[in-house]
Parts: C-alpha cells; sequence; structure tokens
C-alpha cells in the first residue's frame, strides 16, 4: 500500500478513535458463538442459578460468566452418546444440503458457462429471467413450487427442499460473473489445437472460474444449511425435519443440552467459513460489484 | 460437441428446471390469481379481498415499516464501519471474518440466545437496570420492532460492511492523490471522491439489503412463533399462515402482488439511481 506514513502521536491516536467501533461491532458479532461455548461448558447446577430468573420466573435478570465455574463435558456427553434424534436431524441436514450442492454444480454450473461464453439465441432472455426470480422473496415463490411439488407428489419428502434449492438462480448468477472474466484469446487457442467446447469447460472454464465456483458453493451452503422457510412448508414428517427445525424445539430447561446442540451445528459452517472465507469475500464482492 | 450449439446444451438442464419448478408453476399461480376457488374467471376480486384482509394490511405495513428503518440504517452502519475498516492496516483481514461471522450462524443456532437476552428477566434488562432504566417488555409490546431491527442489523451488517470495503476498494490511489495536490483535506476527498465513487455500488447493495429483510421472519419466527406480538407480523408470517391454512387464491393474488411490488421497487431504485 502506497499510503502508508510515519506515525505520529495524533495518527496513532486516530487510529485508535478508528479501530475502537470496528473492534465494537466485531464483538456484537462473534459475542453468540463465545455465549454458546461458555454455555455448553456450563453444568446444569451452574447453568440454572444463572438462568433461574427466566427459568422459575425469579427475582433479578439472567447473568452469565464468560468463564464457566465449574467447567464441564456433562453437555457434549450427553449430546454425543444420549441422543440420537439430534444426530438424525443433522443428517436430515446433511442430506438436503449435499442434494442441492450435488444438482448444483452438475446443472448450475454449466449453466453459468453456457451463459457467460456463448451468445446463443433468448441468451440474454434467459439471463434477464435469472435475474428476475433471483430478486424474488420465497414468500412469493412458496405456493408454485409447493403445487408443482404436489403435482409430483414430492411433498412431504427431501426432494421437495432438494430440487427447487438446485435451481434456485443466485449461484448460478454468482458463477457467471466469474465467468465471464476468463479472456475469450484462452480458449480460442484451446479451440484451434482441437479441444472440443466439452474439454474447453472442464479444463479451461473450471480451474479459472474456480473462485467463483467455490463461493457461490460457499454462500448456498450457508444458506441451505440454515433453512428454515422451505422445510416448514414442504415437509410434515417430523423424523424428516432438519436441525434449523429441530433445535428451537430443545428449550431453556435443556439449556445446557440446547447450548451444546447448536454448537456442535455450528461446527460445521464455521469451518467451512473460516478455510473458505478468502473466496467468501471475493464472492461477496462480486455479486454487488460490476466485475 | 459443435460450438454453435454447445451454449443451449450447456445451459439447457438447469434452464428446464427452473422452468418446470419455477417459473411455470409462476405462470400458473398468476392464472389462479384471476380465477375462482370453484373454477371459473374472478376477476380481481381475490385481489380485492387480498387488500381489504385485516391481516394483510397489518402485514404489509409492517413489513413497509421494517424495511423504510433498516435498509437506511443498515446501509450507513456499514458504510460507516466499510470507511473505518478500509486501509485499517494488518488487523483489517482478521476483523472483516469477525464481522461477517453471523452470515455462517444459522439462526436456529442463536434461538434460544435471543429468548435469553431479551426475555423480561433476560440480559439487556439486566443491563439496562444496571444504568437504572426500567425493564422493557421486548417481546409482548411493540418494542419487539427493536428485536426485529437488531436481528437484521446483527445478521447483515457484517456482509454489507465487506461489499463496501470492495466498492472502496475499486477506487483508484491516484484520484486522492491527486486530490491532495490540489489541496483537498480527508473531508473533502470524502465527499467529492469517495462518495460519488461507491454510488453506483449503492444501488446494488440497497437491493441485497432489500431482499436479505425477508429473511428475518427466521429469526422472528424462531424466538415468536407463527404469531408474534402483533407489530412484527411480517408478510412472511402471513403467507406461512394462509399456506398452513390452504387459502390457494388469496395466496395466489398474495404472490403476484409480493413480486410485483418487489420488482416495481428494484426497478424503481434503478431508474431514480440512473437519473
Amino acid at each position: 500500500m502506497m499510503r502508508r506514513k510515519k506515525r505520529t502521536a495524533g495518527s496513532v491516536l486516530f487510529s485508535i478513535l478508528r479501530c475502537a467501533p470496528v473492534a465494537a461491532a466485531a464483538c456484537v458479532a462473534v459475542g453468540p458463538v463465545v455465549f454458546l461455548v461458555t454455555g455448553s461448558l456450563m453444568g446444569r447446577g451452574e447453568l440454572g442459578e444463572y438462568l433461574a430468573p427466566v427459568l422459575f420466573g425469579t427475582e433479578g435478570f439472567v447473568t452469565w460468566r464468560f468463564l464457566p465455574m465449574y467447567p464441564t463435558f456433562q453437555n457434549i456427553v450427553e449430546l454425543l452418546c444420549d441422543s440420537p434424534e439430534f444426530f438424525y436431524m443433522f443428517w436430515n441436514t446433511m442430506r438436503i444440503t449435499a442434494g442441492i450442492l450435488v444438482g448444483q454444480l452438475l446443472c448450475g454450473m454449466p449453466a453459468a458457462w453456457g451463459l457467460a461464453r456463448y451468445p446463443f439465441r433468448g441468451n440474454r432472455a434467459v439471463y434477464g429471467l435469472y435475474i428476475l426470480l433471483m430478486l424474488m422473496p420465497f414468500q412469493a415463490l412458496m405456493l408454485p413450487e409447493y403445487l408443482v411439488l404436489e403435482k409430483l407428489s414430492l411433498n412431504n419428502t427431501l426432494w421437495a427442499v432438494i430440487l427447487p434449492g438446485i435451481f434456485s438462480t443466485f449461484p448460478v448468477f454468482l458463477m457467471y460473473r466469474f465467468f465471464t472474466e476468463v479472456p475469450e484469446e484462452i480458449l480460442e487457442a484451446a479451440r484451434i489445437d482441437g479441444a472440443g467446447e466439452g474439454r474447453v469447460f472442464l479444463y479451461i472454464g473450471l480451474p479459472l472460474g474456480r473462485t467463483g465456483i467455490v463461493s457461490a458453493l460457499l454462500l448456498q451452503f450457508l444458506e441451505c444449511f440454515g433453512m428454515i422457510e422451505q422445510p416448514l412448508a414442504f415437509l410434515k414428517d417430523q423424523t424428516l425435519f432438519p436441525l434449523a427445525l429441530y433445535l428451537p424445539e430443545i428449550g431453556a430447561e435443556r439449556a445446557g443440552f440446547a447450548f451444546a446442540a447448536s454448537l456442535v451445528a455450528l461446527a460445521v459452517p464455521l469451518l467451512l467459513f473460516f478455510a473458505g472465507s478468502e473466496y467468501l469475500e471475493q464472492g461477496i464482492a462480486a455479486s454487488a460489484l460490476k466485475g | 460437441m459443435k460450438k454453435k450449439y454447445a451454449g443451449i446444451v450447456f445451459v439447457l438442464p438447469h434452464l428446464l428446471g427452473v422452468l418446470l419448478f419455477l417459473f411455470l408453476p409462476f405462470l400458473d399461480v398468476v392464472r389462479r390469481s384471476f380465477a375462482q376457488a370453484a373454477g371459473g374467471f374472478a376477476g380481481l376480486s381475490n385481489y380485492g379481498e387480498v387488500l381489504h384482509n385485516e391481516a394483510f394490511r397489518l402485514a404489509a405495513g409492517n413489513t413497509i415499516r421494517f424495511t423504510a428503518v433498516c435498509l437506511p440504517l443498515l446501509m450507513l452502519l456499514s458504510l460507516l464501519l466499510a470507511l473505518a475498516l478500509y486501509g485499517i492496516g494488518s488487523g483489517e483481514a482478521a476483523l472483516k471474518n469477525s464481522l461477517l461471522i453471523p452470515m455462517a450462524i444459522p439462526a436456529a443456532c442463536v434461538a434460544l440466545l435471543w429468548q435469553l437476552l431479551f426475555d423480561n428477566h433476560g440480559m439487556i434488562n439486566g443491563m439496562l437496570s444496571a444504568f437504572g432504566v426500567a425493564p422493557v417488555s421486548w417481546m409482548s409490546t411493540d418494542a419487539s420492532f427493536y428485536v426485529l431491527v437488531g436481528s437484521y442489523l446483527w445478521k447483515n451488517a457484517g456482509y454489507v460492511t465487506v461489499l463496501w470495503v470492495a466498492a472502496l476498494d475499486g477506487i483508484p490511489g491516484e484520484v486522492y492523490e491527486a486530490a491532495r495536490m490540489d489541496g483537498a483535506g480527508k473531508m473533502a476527498s470524502l465527499f467529492f471522491i469517495t462518495l460519488p465513487c461507491i454510488r453506483p455500488a449503492a444501488f446494488t447493495i440497497g437491493v441485497i439489503s432489500f431482499l436479505n429483510t425477508f429473511k428475518v421472519f427466521r429469526e422472528a419466527y424462531l424466538v415468536a412463533g407463527s404469531y408474534p406480538q402483533e407489530r412484527i407480523y411480517l408478510i412472511s408470517h402471513l403467507f406461512n399462515n394462509w399456506f398452513l391454512s390452504l387459502s390457494v387464491d388469496k395466496m395466489a393474488a398474495g404472490a403476484v402482488l409480493l413480486s410485483v411490488v418487489t420488482g416495481a421497487a428494484v426497478y424503481a431504485l434503478q431508474r431514480a439511481w440512473e437519473e
């Protein structure tokens, strides 16, 4: 960066003034994770004491300690050894998420490539349709989706959540943005060397559009993992429910268990978030700015 | 594969799915919105029924109010954060990541925490009482509106900040350099370079933030259920409840109205921006 200057007392003060609000916002953003971690390490007795005003309506307010007085793995053990339903719902969530992501890779990715690189007849119309659908909130599409799923008798199966998810157009749009940036000369060179269109896509488009693909999948993963509206509308059978519908059912009486369950559920998206944060950021930036 | 057909072959599988699962069913719903439940043409009577529906008016009003408060607030707050964050030095990446974390946290994981925060005996009231402020019944009075606003800001501020930072990144350093040579101060650079330069990005950022306002339903539903306090009964709650009672003709008209209003809002924003 060119803007680095010599440090004076004034500039140090300025940078503190500047950092403080950002740091405060960062603490608010991260706070809930810290809560879940400490909460899941607290025993029933300790939590009961802090949460008594909410649980039993005693005087005073809920208090909290960010270091448990008597840390214990009781909740984690209970979760891992004694609650098959948690894993059942976890498995449902993973099946839904994996189904949507695989579908996006197999159908959405080639579609983004086709729209980005081939000016066939109707290309702009399809692109316009995709943008339009991307802007529609789920609530506007809920009834249409429900009716078609009913006709195909897919309601109350995981496919009812997976199939419309595969055809959500946002990931296609995001990958499109990155695919348009691949220089045409490279593709031409490959074609002259005798590569067919399929090969051009697999060996040039995919590697060069990697950032877009990874960031689209990552954003889609985070979206699917926390899905509430779709399963709520299309699934009736409780055994099909994803984790996101099960966690809030646990209730404050079993707060320690609920914290542990939330923490384990959170661990998956959080790990992916950190593993892919660089891609994520580029994807977010590309979704809003002209490339 | 010939180049002439390649594009269509690439697009076709996904496009067929989109047509089958989203677009054609949507057209069917448009048709239904003009039909009677028993069959036959109903004209605009379904629309009339929806627009006169008490619950619809409540939900639409709440949703509009929520959007009108949240959108400007979110965009301003995150712009300030982005301005502070941009070029902050070594900590920039770590701070950005921390701000983004709420994106990765499923609403379900914080549902219990929200309850513990906003209960009458919850932590927020605990903090307020430490400053001598009387406790607020967050979930059973109009104060619930602020719970929703807070959730929305918490969830989206980081995302939008990263968007603004990306926009700031796009401004070439030389422009600032030249302005400084001409004697422009920090404030002048901000108002005459930074803000005009990020104006185009503001439109897309606005659209993305607008679309995310619908997702606040997740937090609202998990904390307060299908029938929350009156002030935070949003369009999403209403649709969900109509859906459960299978009021198909009302829902059809409602879905068409919602998509027309959404489309019109985005279009109007775009026109206003281009002028």
